[in-house]
């Protein structure tokens, strides 16, 4: 029945279609593949982020702070047991006296240790690769802050009060960044992320690393990146440039 | 019988038909106001005996799956059903606590979850 000229030109011109760039870094293609509420995460991405210490301006927190707002981690005035679920950490090399700094949050390694050792199944890696606590489950152990080799998780130690309707998080649970996975979820980016890009800094990139035509995969491919404690063999999904 | 006792049993029978004829029970009947009309996700029957079940089915899959319809969950609870003058569905007079208060149901998602309704801080677009 079909005309084999008609449907060649026209699956040619669906790619081109597919391909097309209607704003610089926006591809229809990425909003087609975009979740909606009731599709299960896939295996299919990989969430992760690169962060370019050499962008990472000095004196900035802007990173910090909208993660503390996004995610309603209030500050109690001791900071030895407040919820910290990203920090800057400065970095100097003795020998060459060059320094840098980069925030530093769950790395949502592929191969997670808090998740080997945790004794409920609280902690546990989505399909989409990122590390979470379910927090009905967790029993306070934190078994898994000492597995951490990033020191990326925190554990709460009093009662909250207004917590963020997206943010459920109470006492007694060991948490971490999310990713921002109720943002994301949405086809959102994370609150981090979005403050560095609207402090002008844009050391921080959000994407699929599994996608090749991702802008996240493209950096990485251009950029010397690395994995911080890459010894360790963790796959982290998150990456460093620049330290 | 001695006397005082016999005089005290027959006030504490009286006092208690007292209070049966003015309607009061030991436990405060709950406050099941609804402010916003329309129907709820379920029958009524449903929800009664099923909620609970609904909010634990529908919690792993958003946590795990990430699967965040808007049917059976907490937030959606707390969106229709938190009281107009306190904003919370907890509270004496607060749907949720009020029944689980009579009902004598420990009531611990709002340790964690917000008990009142707030809008969805949508993220920009990838």
């Amino acid at each position: 029945m079909s005309d084999p000229g008609r449907r060649a030109f026209l699956g040619t011109a669906a790619a081109a279609l597919a391909g097309a760039a209607i704003a610089p870094g926006i591809r229809l293609v990425e909003l087609a593949a975009a979740r909606s509420p009731e599709e299960a995460a896939s295996a299919k991405v990989r969430w992760g982020l690169l962060v370019d210490a050499n962008r990472c301006a000095s004196g900035c927190t802007a990173c910090v702070t909208a993660c503390r707002t996004e995610n309603g981690l209030a500050d109690t005035g001791r900071p030895r047991t407040d919820a910290q679920w990203i920090r800057i950490v400065d970095l100097r090399d003795p020998r060459t006296g060059r320094e840098a700094r980069a925030p530093v949050m769950c790395q949502h390694c592929a191969h997670p240790p808090c998740v080997d050792v945790c004794p409920t199944g609280a902690s546990f890696k989505r399909a989409d690769g990122i590390v979470l606590v379910d927090r009905h489950t967790c029993i306070g152990c934190r078994y898994c802050m000492m597995a951490c080799p990033y020191k990326a998780r925190s554990f709460v130690h009093e009662n909250l009060a207004d917590q963020k309707p997206d943010v459920p998080r109470g006492k007694g649970c060991v948490e971490s960044c999310t990713l921002c996975v109720h943002r994301v979820d949405r086809g959102g980016t994370p609150a981090c992320v979005e403050a560095c890009a609207a402090a002008g800094h844009g050391a921080m990139l959000f994407g699929d690393l599994n996608d090749p035509e991702s802008a996240i995969a493209k950096r990485l491919r251009e950029l010397p990146a690395r994995a911080l404690r890459a010894d360790l063999a963790l796959d982290p999904g998150v990456r460093y440039a620049g330290v | 019988m001695p006397r005082p006792l016999a005089a005290f049993a027959v006030l504490a029978v009286l006092a208690a038909s007292v209070a049966w004829a003015a309607g009061a029970s030991r436990v405060a009947k709950p406050v099941v106001a609804v402010e916003r009309p329309g129907s709820c996700v379920e029958a009524t029957d449903v929800m009664r005996r099923d909620h609970m079940r609904f909010l634990t089915h529908q919690r792993d899959r958003t946590v795990h799956e990430g699967i965040r319809t808007k049917r059976h969950s907490l937030a959606g609870c707390v969106e229709c059903h938190a009281a107009a003058k306190t904003g919370s569905v907890l509270g004496p007079e607060g749907f949720c606590q009020s029944c689980h208060a009579y009902a004598g149901v420990r009531l611990d998602c709002f340790e964690c979850h917000a008990a009142r309704p707030g809008g969805a801080s949508a993220g920009s677009a990838r």
